[in-house]
């Protein structure tokens, strides 16, 4: 039982300004690259069965999945496990996925997300935070492929929209997000009162869904 | 368990982006979940703030390994994908208790054979897809207790208990309406004394989760309160369903 996800697609207000193909409302079309496949259509054939479709998705979508997963548990054996369990449950119960519910893509990552972060919780969590590792230290690497190219301009305009968030909410969304801690964790190592993060949390999502223009 | 009481309201209201980011603890998730079937504003909120995180993704893109792409192939070419739910969610959630009996036995019963599947789609902790995680580890904790009862009103309560865990849930099937303006209310027995654990969600058929601490419980209580809940329990109206003592 985990949570549902309104869409953010079609809805963006372009900060950037270097949008190359725009789609005919201008907005930047969240989910699939300019002119990519329809996710949502793929996944209803996929829930039909169609293997296909379903290799199509999985093209428009593993960078984001994938990279995902690795940022947060930081070993490419396991990320490539959460990767894969997260694809296969899309595929088990793609017919069960409700539109209004939420876009594919936030449905894909919301479950990639949720498995990575069990993961980290659980068995290697202590060694992961022996690691100096820093969450800021990973460059994206630049490749060839149509998802990837969108991701990174889709990441230019989310970057200068974490630019309007404090130094806080900030840190305190990218270490949630990105580092799998609790918001108690996140209190700790941003070193605010207990149970001020969550509200930093909340704050720096809203003024970023504010900024984006995600959501209803 | 530190987060089982003491949480307000608002203090629940706040959580929303913690929740929507993972971000909250096993027992928190719980709560908020709980609060989540109850709040509207939270549910919209909740939504949109993990709907809006989901684009950070976007910085973190990485093309994975080809072999990536066989396997995820190969998976959906050996799996078959699960048929569309034909109810509506209201049904389901209706239809969700029974199961969560059956499915509550089984895990039992699993725990007991030490036997953890793949083919019937569990996840790691062994249990059904669609039992929470707290309810998870209350009915396959190994001193879980289960009491059934069969209430005069015609419905049938479940509660099941651990008590190195702390913590019961009741699944009601088949409860009735309470009453214009009044509400089911739960109850903890410890020493002869009830103390108030929280109010049932409306609709015959629910799991929840007893606020406070269950160990040492000796029995939960079910009575009819006015809408919003009482300090002192309604004796008249009272059902115990009493529980091993330890």
């Amino acid at each position: 039982m985990h949570l549902v996800d309104t869409g953010h697609a079609d809805k963006g207000e372009s900060v950037s300004m270097i949008e190359p193909t725009p789609l005919a409302d201008g907005a930047p079309h969240r989910g699939a690259p300019a002119g990519g496949p329809d996710l949502a259509a793929l996944l209803r054939s996929a829930a039909r069965g169609d293997q296909q479709a379903f290799a199509e998705l999985y093209d428009a979508t593993s960078s984001r999945v994938y990279g995902l997963a690795l940022r947060i548990v930081r070993d490419s054996a396991q990320a490539e496990e959460v990767a894969q369990e997260a694809f296969l449950e899309v595929w088990r119960t793609a017919a069960r996925f409700d539109e209004r519910q939420g876009s594919p893509i936030s449905w894909l990552l919301t479950l990639t997300h949720r498995r990575a972060v069990d993961r980290v919780r659980s068995a290697e969590a202590s060694s992961r935070r022996d690691t100096t590792y820093h969450h800021r230290n990973q460059a994206t690497p630049h490749d060839a492929t149509a998802e990837a190219a969108h991701a990174s301009l889709e990441a230019r305009r989310v970057r200068s929209a974490l630019d309007s968030l404090t130094a806080v909410q900030r840190e305190a969304v990218e270490l949630a997000y990105f580092g799998g801690y609790t918001h108690t964790e996140v209190a700790g190592l941003l070193e605010l009162p207990v149970g001020t993060a969550k509200t930093r949390i909340r704050d720096g999502l809203i003024r970023l869904r504010d900024t984006l223009g995600v959501g209803s | 368990m530190n987060a089982r009481s003491g949480w307000s309201e608002r203090d629940l209201h706040a959580l929303t982006g913690a929740y929507a980011v993972d971000a909250l603890d096993d027992d928190e998730r719980e709560l908020f979940e709980q609060h989540l079937s109850e709040c509207a504003d939270c549910r919209a909120e909740t939504a949109e703030l993990a709907a809006t995180a989901t684009v950070l993704a976007d910085l973190s893109a990485t093309v994975p390994p080809a072999s990536l792409r066989d396997r995820v192939l190969a998976d959906a070419a050996a799996v078959r994908p699960l048929p569309p739910l034909v109810t509506s969610l209201a049904e389901a959630r209706r239809r969700r208790a029974p199961r969560l009996v059956a499915a509550a036995a089984a895990v039992v019963l699993l725990a007991a054979a030490g036997a953890v599947g793949y083919e019937t789609v569990r996840d790691r902790t062994g249990c059904p897809a669609d039992l929470g995680a707290g309810e998870c580890r209350v009915f396959s904790a190994s001193d879980a207790q289960t009491v059934t009862t069969r209430l005069d009103n015609g419905a049938t309560a479940t509660v099941v208990r651990s008590h190195t865990l702390g913590r019961a849930y009741i699944v009601t099937s088949d409860m009735p309406d309470p009453g214009k303006d009044k509400v089911f209310e739960l109850w903890l027995r410890k020493d002869g004394q009830l103390t108030g654990a929280g109010l049932m969600p409306s609709g015959p058929d629910n799991i929840v989760l007893l606020s406070g601490d269950a160990a040492g419980a000796d029995a939960v209580g079910i009575t009819v309160e006015q809408a919003g809940g009482a300090t002192t329990p309604n004796l008249s109206s009272a059902v115990l369903i009493d529980l091993d003592e330890a």
